[in-house]
């Protein structure tokens, strides 16, 4: 099944790409650099999310992906470079306006940051309640639709300390997906989950690109997931990018370290 | 932040006497810059009014029973206390002036606002501390909610309303447990003991230090959720933001009352 899809993808990109050539890239990072005390976490990158498509960031633990999905909603500021969201540069925007494009972005951490005071629906709800106008009624509705397509609407009265981890992780998803992003930026969407879990996931990340033609960022240690969300991947080392291109670029490489990290895994 | 983290690396070479200095000051002006941004976000809206209730609800349910409870015992001793020295100097009848006054003007504010800095500074600071260090305050922001406004402007605002309310329950305690204990010596009527208590009490005497109680509530808010709110470092992070959360908010409650009680007296006498 994921290899019917991985086929496919190429001619979508292109599609996609030429489609939205009017409009700015959904992210374009430039020479972005990070750096925390005394250590370099990030040098110097440049990438270029375009509308419709979905990166892959791959990397061995403590590269500093998570530092960079952080730095795209302004969480981190970085130390130098430049980066755009759906053309604003949000390094130097003023709360409201980097409000308004954190609305559009829906975000899933890498151990999920649920609100441990609220249960499962209410996490789901807050970025409702906090930022639409629906009626009680029509939240309720969304919100509950929106765990059963993470298969958690049997859970959403407990509380984020009585779910196991992937539990947690697919609640997160749910609540990222609250506000209708235009942009995804997943921190590990599924790691900690099991093999059927994990490939669900992966197909409902696949429907909403496809359904709502979004852009997103996903970062994971798992290069069957990434090889079967993905239209392209990045591969950092050292706080570089090391090598980007299709999945079939990258198996091509010959560079040891990025050999070693296709098969390793 | 950027310039403050640079000047402490600069300060290496100096003394350790040195590097405390800097960190005290450090502390101080992030502390400042915390309280302007409370100020900013606290008077333009939104206005997280549902938020505002559930804190205001939590800290009066949670801290009321022991507020009451210490302002009883306080009375109780203040009572056996002064009953002994007054009889030694023959007036006795002035016990329920003396009790009545004592706990209005000073023991009645203070001790709650330390009962409430134990119990309200060490759960905020814990409560904002484990949220920091579990990426839940990233994650507000993440959802375009401005945590100051959301977490922090509700909590100091509840603080500052609420002691006023719990220094009259910690009063009223005082006042009755202060009769019980000198009806048990010696049997007087509630009626006598409150007439004789306030008769000479005026609006001067109560309303100043109850109200000097929100100075209290706003220390006590402002210090846990800043500690709260820059915890680092995992759960050891989130301890350190609970007991400094305490420590500081009663050492900072001592302090401010030496200065009010003086400006209180200079203005109100
Ligand atoms: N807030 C912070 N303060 C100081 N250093 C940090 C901070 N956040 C991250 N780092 C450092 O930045 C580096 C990259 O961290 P990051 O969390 O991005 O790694 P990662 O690539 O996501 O790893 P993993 O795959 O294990 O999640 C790490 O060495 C970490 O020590
Ligand atoms: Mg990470």
């Amino acid at each position: 099944m994921t290899k019917q899809m991985l086929d496919k993808q190429p001619r979508e990109v292109s599609s996609k790409k030429t489609k939205s050539k009017s409009l700015p890239p959904a992210i374009q990072v430039e020479s972005l650099s990070k750096s925390f005390g005394e250590q370099t976490v990030l040098k110097r990158i440049s990438l270029e999310i375009t509308q419709g498509e979905t990166l892959a960031v791959l990397g061995r633990s403590g590269t500093g992906k998570s530092v960079l999905l952080k730095l795209i909603i302004g969480l981190h500021k970085p130390d130098a470079g430049s980066i755009r969201v759906n053309g604003a540069e949000v390094t130097n925007l003023p709360p409201k306006e980097l409000n308004e494009v954190r609305k559009k972005v829906g975000f899933l951490f890498q151990q999920a940051a649920l609100y441990d005071s609220l249960t499962v629906e209410e996490n789901v709800a807050f970025p409702l309640r906090r930022h639409s106008k629906m009626s009680d009624g029509e939240r309720n509705k969304r919100v509950h639709d929106l765990l059963a397509s993470v298969g958690m609407d049997q859970d959403a009265h407990k509380l984020p300390a009585q779910l196991s981890g992937g539990m947690q992780k697919r609640v997160g998803l749910a609540r990222a997906l609250a506000l209708d992003p235009e942009i995804l930026l997943f921190d590990e969407p599924t790691a900690g989950l099991d093999p059927i879990t994990a490939a669900e996931t992966d197909d409902l990340i696949l429907r909403l690109q496809k359904e709502r033609h979004l852009a997103s960022v996903v970062v994971t240690h798992d290069i069957h997931g990434a090889r079967a969300v993905s239209d392209r991947l990045a591969l950092l080392r050292d706080g570089e990018i090391l090598i980007e291109g299709t999945f079939e670029d990258l198996r091509k490489s010959r560079d040891p370290f990025v050999v070693q990290f296709l098969n390793g895994s | 932040m950027a310039n403050s983290a640079t000047s402490i690396n600069r300060t290496g070479s100096l003394s350790a006497t040195g590097d405390v200095v800097v960190k005290f000051f450090e502390w101080f002006g992030n502390l400042g810059i915390f309280c302007a941004q409370w100020v900013r976000t606290a008077f333009t809206p939104p206005y997280e009014l549902r938020e505002f209730v559930h804190q205001f609800d939590e800290l009066g349910s949670k801290s009321l029973p022991l507020v009451a409870l210490a302002g009883a015992a306080t009375g109780i001793v203040i009572t056996l206390s002064t009953r002994d020295s007054l009889i030694r100097f023959g007036a006795k009848s002035l016990l329920p002036a003396v009790v009545v006054f004592s706990i209005l003007k000073e023991s009645g504010p203070i001790i709650t606002a330390l009962v409430v800095s134990g119990r309200a500074a060490a759960g905020i600071g814990a409560e904002l501390g484990a949220m920091k260090v579990t990426e839940q305050i990233d994650a507000m922001e993440a959802s375009a909610v401005n945590p100051y406004k959301f977490l922090v402007t509700t909590r100091v605002l509840a603080c500052m309303l609420m002691l006023p309310l719990l220094t009259l329950v910690s009063d009223f305690f005082g006042i009755l447990m202060g009769w019980i204990a000198s009806t048990a010596a010696e049997p007087i009527s509630l009626r006598l003991f409150i007439h004789n208590g306030f008769k000479d009490v005026t609006f001067h005497d109560f309303l100043p230090p109850t109200l000097k109680t929100i100075v209290f509530g706003l220390l006590i808010g402002m210090i846990s959720c800043f500690q709260g709110m820059r915890a680092s470092g995992g759960t050891e992070g989130v301890e350190r933001a609970a007991t400094n959360s305490v420590v500081l908010a009663s050492l900072f409650i001592i302090l401010a009352d030496v200065l009010l009680v003086r400006l209180i007296l200079v203005f109100f006498s």
